[in-house]
Order: structure tokens, then C-alpha cells, then sequence
């Protein structure tokens, strides 16, 4: 047993922290590495959109209209005769666009909000958090459509209501975590040396929360894509032509998807897999970043663990 | 306990004050007032200023918004010079309908209501057995298969999966889901058929982080000191699982449940959207898209309401589960 961990260890060290996760990945996670390859291929779909779409986004092809898939429309096309197939990779790209964005907003609202929240306390503390109260205990979506209908639809418009919300809403768990870690000695050492606060937030706080943060993260991501897709079925999010997969299950498509389900199938077929797979894969680069689940329980230890827990092998505590 | 239940109560007081009033302001910020698309709906009666001002008057929106928020919430009076509002348990008039709102949910909370408790109950018979069994088979296929199931459930969005049982029995067998809704006190049975197939399709969604929560507690709970106890009692592995692991897992998926009966407030309205269910959902969407600033006032508040009470029974539920719990 000895042996094998120290040459574990040993194989290890001939590779770049980055590889070696990448092999963990691999290894441990074969759910995780279906979900890394399919985000890959969200990300590779949203950024070369131009290149591997055969048509434009609203070019209509009047002759085909309502066709069925062919090799001339792969996935068939709508009630416009616009090819669906450019138009599923055209909405990966806006996916990719909305699921970064807004988590990457949510996240830094939520380091601000509850970092500041957590760190000065006290009365600031108290009011910011009835604040959060009140936003939290209104529904997630009722809430994000006033809130689009008071900026009105649009692909900046969506971004910032859903990072504004789930924001807001995440910076309860920043804040538990940064009034935690405040308490540390070296908090405490480095307010004796007289060092700024923004400085302690920055370079004491900051890095110990990044584990929920990249937690906060990785749950946002396949979140605001599927909320975006969410909006805009409700007519709530990106107007159409934009190519929505939310959209493109509303409107047009709910109209003719009784003559051409393909309409209907295709978005939510990508919306479905895309995030399913940025959701294993988060899942699993989350189980590899965190520390607790490294060695022991979770990982090989399990089988260990479970033989001692039916007594086959006697093992020591 | 009852002291602590009250001190709850009266804490939601300010809570849901704030709500009422960042909700009343943040619907009037909405661009296209309720006046302009009244005078556009009704083009034959012009839209004078004339007509416009005894719109508003007649709509009580001639005064100053705090006083409209004042009057709304009962600590101003009202035109007639009465004290009506949430103070006193009214929620004011829908702008549209001249009708009480109140009468308006009433009439639409039944439904998403009883949409929202089948597929509640639909999410816990999936995901309780589920994650029981993932977690018992840990790093196994069946374990696999089951984590994907629940990632599936939370990834395939509700108004696809709904979308997709409205087209393809209908093309293949020209089935189409009842349009009219069939009231539970007259055709019982009519009535569940009806909410049957949106309470699963909802309460899918729902069970997948209701399963992944459940494995994740009866991991950790399968390697406590009493579960080995247990076993070396010599009880049987269904008395083990259920009654000394299952029930101590409970208590973490319970916060899970509480929680998601949040997201089952938005999980309603889209469903409720695709099955034609006259709920709640339906309700305020129509409400913001004619800025019937009332009911969504009013209704948000309700939401709200609905909210602090299904948190305290989570509360609550811990004392049930978990008898360490004490209130104070």
C-alpha cells in the first residue's frame, strides 16, 4: 500500500500540476470527462460559430421551408426555411456568451457584497443582509422577469439581471466563509503590522475563499445557460431572430412543431447535453480542487473504507 | 417552541415590508405604463390628455407614487378616505379587471398549489430511492447510472421534456393533453390525469438535486459510529439503511427541499405556460406583460409570504427529525 502511493506520487511529479489534473480527470471521473468533452465542444461550437455553420443565421431558403433533415439541411429548417443547424451552433455561441458572463458577474458581486459583508460586520452586516433576505425570499424567475421587463429583453440585459440575482443571492455563502476565515491569526498579524484593509482583503481573504468561489462558479455556469434558455422561451429573454435555443422553442417554433417537430427537437437536444455536460464536468473539476475529497474518502479510499465497514478486512482506524 | 414560532412570524413583518416595497417601485420603473397600453387598447375611445387624466384618476394613479404605495399598503387612506390595504389584509384591485386580487389568487392558487405538491411528492418518490441506492452502490455502474440520471433531471429543461410529450403523441397517436381545466371537486380522477404528467415532468426536474444531496449525506452518514453499531447488533441491512442511516441523512435534504420549493414557484409558471394550467405562473406573467402593477405587487408579496412560511416549516421539520434540535 505504501509502495503504491509513493509511486503514485513519484509518477506524478513528471507533470505539470495542469496535466496531472487532466489525467486525474481521466482516470477518476469518466462521467466528468464526458462532460469536459462536451463543454469543449460548446466552447469550440461558440467561438468558430462562423466557420462551421453551412448557412447564415436568417438566411431563408424559401423553396425549404419546414424541410425535413437532408444532407442539404442537416437538422432541417423552420417555418422562414432558415437551417436549423447553423442556427443550433449560432446558439451555442450565445450559450457560451451568457453562461460565462453572467456567472463571471454573479461571482464578483457575490466577493463584493459578501466579502465586504463579512469582513467589516456589525451593523453594515446586518442591514446588507436584511437586504438579502428580501431579495432571496422573492422566486428566483419571477424575479428575474420584472427585473428583465424593467431593462427590457436583450442578450446585455439578461446577463446582468441574472448575475445581479444570483449575485446577491450567493454572497451568503462568500460571507459565512470570509467571517471564518477572518478570525485566522494571520488576519490578525497582518492588521498588527498595520497593513491596509484592502490589502488583507486581497491578499489574505481573497485567496482563501477561492474554493467556494470556483464552487459558486462552476454551479452558475450550466445555471444561466439553462435560465437564459428559460427566458427566452418565455419571451422574456433575447428577441428573436437572435438564435436562442430557449427562443427557438417559443414563438415560430411552438406554432409549426406539430408539422416539423425537428424545430423543437434540435435546441432542446443541445440545450439538454450542453448542460448536462458543463454540469458533470464542473462537478468533477469541483471533487478535484477540493482538498477534502484528495486521498481517503471519495477517491480509491472508498473501496478500503467500505471493506473495514463490513468487516472483511480488519483494517486499523 | 410556540414562543419560537411566533418570534418568526413577527420577524417575516419586516421582511415582507421590504419586499412590498422594492417590488411596488421596481414594477412602476418598467418602461410602457399601464395607462399608455390601456389608451392602446382601447383606440376607439381616443387618448386625449382628458381621457388620460380621468384614467389615471379613475386608477388612483393620479397621486404621487409614495402616496399610491401608502394607500396600497394601508397607512394612507384611500381616495373614499378609508384605511384599505395589506395592514388590513387587502391586496388591492387588479388595474384590468376591476377585481379584488385576492380573488384573482384564490382562484389561480389551487391550481399551481396542487401542480406544486404532486410534483413535490413525484421529486421525493424519485430521488429518495435513487439516492439512497447510489450511495449504497458508490463507484459502481449502478451508482453511475444514477448520478447521471440526476444530473439529466436537473439538466433537461421542463419546458423541452413538456414541449416533447405535447408534439409526439399527438403526431403519433393524435393524443392531445386536456386544454380546459378539470376542477378537482368535480372529476376527481379527471383532475389528476390532468395534473399528472405536469407534476412529473416538474417533479423531475426537482428530484435531481433532492438525489444528489441524499447520496451525498448517506455516504457520510454510512460511516458513522452507530451505523457500525448497527450492523454489529446484527440488524437487517432495511433496518440499517432506513431507519438508522436514512433518517439522519434526512435532515441536510430536507433544507434541499425547503429550498427548492423556491425554484418550484419558477419550475410552475413555465409549466403551467406549456400544459395551459391556469395558475399562478400565468397569472403574473400576464400581469407584468400588461403592467397590472397590482397583482404583481401583490402577488409577489403573496410569494413571499409563501416563502417565510415553507422556511419555517423546514425549521420546524428539523425539531420532527432531528431531536437535538431545540428551539429557542
Amino acid at each position: 500500500m505504501a509502495d503504491s502511493s509513493s509511486g503514485r506520487v513519484a509518477e506524478r511529479k513528471r507533470h505539470s500540476p495542469l496535466v496531472d489534473s487532466l489525467i486525474r480527470l481521466v482516470k477518476e471521473k469518466p462521467l466528468g470527462t464526458v462532460g469536459g468533452i462536451i463543454t469543449l465542444l460548446l466552447l469550440l461550437a461558440g467561438i468558430f460559430a462562423d466557420f462551421l455553420a453551412p448557412y447564415g443565421i436568417n438566411e431563408t431558403h424559401l423553396a425549404d421551408t419546414l424541410a425535413p433533415p437532408s444532407i442539404k439541411f442537416w437538422l432541417g429548417t423552420d417555418s422562414l426555411g432558415r437551417d436549423l443547424f447553423s442556427r443550433v451552433i449560432f446558439g451555442a455561441r450565445i450559450s457560451v456568451i451568457v453562461g460565462l458572463s453572467a456567472s463571471i458577474i454573479a461571482t464578483i458581486i457575490s466577493t463584493v457584497v459578501g466579502g465586504l459583508s463579512g469582513y467589516i460586520g456589525g451593523k453594515f452586516d446586518l442591514i446588507v443582509q436584511r437586504f438579502v433576505d428580501v431579495w432571496m425570499c422573492l422566486p428566483s424567475l419571477v424575479f428575474l422577469l420584472v427585473l428583465i421587463s424593467m431593462i427590457g429583453p436583450g442578450l446585455p440585459q439578461v446577463i446582468f439581471a441574472m448575475g445581479l440575482r444570483w449575485g446577491v443571492g450567493g454572497s451568503r455563502i462568500i460571507r459565512s466563509a470570509v467571517i471564518a476565515i477572518k478570525e485566522n491569526v494571520y488576519v490578525e498579524a497582518a492588521k498588527a503590522i498595520g497593513c491596509p484593509t484592502h490589502w488583507i482583503l486581497i491578499r489574505h481573504i481573497l485567496p482563501n475563499i477561492m474554493a467556494p468561489l470556483i464552487t459558486l462558479f462552476s454551479i452558475r455556469v450550466p445555471n444561466a445557460i439553462l435560465t437564459e434558455a428559460t427566458l427566452s422561451f418565455l419571451g422574456f429573454g433575447i428577441p428573436p431572430p437572435a438564435p436562442s435555443w430557449g427562443g427557438m422553442l417559443s414563438g415560430e417554433g411552438r406554432t409549426y412543431m406539430f408539422l416539423a417537430p425537428w424545430i423543437v427537437i434540435w435546441p432542446g437536444l443541445a440545450l439538454s447535453t450542453v448542460v448536462y455536460g458543463v454540469n458533470m464536468f464542473g462537478d468533477a473539476v469541483r471533487d478535484l480542487l477540493d482538498p477534502r475529497m484528495r486521498g481517503g474518502i471519495g477517491r480509491y479510499g472508498v473501496r478500503a473504507e467500505k471493506k473495514k465497514f463490513w468487516g472483511e478486512s480488519g483494517g486499523k482506524r | 417552541m410556540r414562543v419560537y414560532i411566533i418570534r418568526r412570524l413577527l420577524l417575516m413583518i419586516p421582511t415582507v415590508f421590504l419586499v412590498s416595497l422594492l417590488i411596488f417601485f421596481m414594477i412602476r420603473l418598467v418602461p410602457g405604463s399601464v395607462i399608455d397600453l390601456m389608451i392602446a387598447s382601447q383606440l376607439e375611445s381616443g387618448g386625449g390628455p382628458a381621457d388620460r387624466a380621468a384614467l389615471e384618476h379613475g386608477l388612483g394613479l393620479d397621486v404621487p407614487v409614495l402616496v399610491q404605495y401608502g394607500r396600497w399598503i394601508g397607512v394612507v387612506p384611500q381616495a373614499e378616505g378609508n384605511f384599505s390595504g395589506l395592514f388590513q389584509g387587502d391586496f388591492g384591485i387588479s388595474l384590468w379587471s376591476r377585481n379584488p386580487v385576492i380573488e384573482e389568487i384564490a382562484a389561480r392558487w389551487p391550481v399551481t398549489f396542487e401542480l406544486g405538491l404532486m410534483a413535490l411528492i413525484v421529486a421525493q418518490l424519485i430521488a429518495l430511492p435513487v439516492g439512497v441506492f447510489s450511495a449504497l452502490r458508490q463507484d459502481t455502474w449502478g451508482d453511475y447510472i444514477g448520478r447521471s440520471f440526476a444530473i439529466g433531471c436537473i439538466a433537461i429543461p421542463g419546458f423541452w421534456v413538456g414541449t416533447m410529450i405535447i408534439v409526439f403523441p399527438s403526431i403519433w397517436w393524435g393524443y392531445m393533453p386536456p386544454i380546459m381545466l378539470i376542477p378537482f371537486t368535480e372529476d376527481p380522477i379527471g383532475n389528476l390525469k390532468m395534473f399528472i404528467v405536469p407534476a412529473i415532468v416538474l417533479g423531475m426536474a426537482m428530484s435531481g438535486l433532492t438525489m444528489r444531496m441524499t447520496r451525498t449525506m448517506m455516504l457520510e452518514v454510512l460511516r458513522q459510529d452507530y451505523i457500525r453499531t448497527a450492523w454489529a447488533k446484527g440488524l437487517r441491512e432495511r433496518v440499517v439503511v432506513i431507519r438508522h442511516a436514512l433518517k439522519n441523512a434526512l435532515i441536510p435534504v430536507i433544507t434541499i427541499v425547503g429550498t427548492q420549493s423556491a425554484v418550484l414557484v419558477g419550475g410552475t409558471i413555465i409549466i403551467e405556460e406549456i400544459f395551459c394550467l391556469p395558475g399562478m405562473g400565468r397569472l403574473i406573467i400576464g400581469a407584468i406583460t400588461d403592467r397590472d402593477y397590482t397583482i404583481v405587487s401583490a402577488v409577489m408579496v403573496f410569494f413571499a409570504i409563501v416563502m417565510v412560511l415553507i422556511n419555517l416549516m423546514v425549521d420546524l421539520t428539523y425539531g420532527f427529525l432531528d431531536p437535538r434540535v431545540h428551539y429557542k
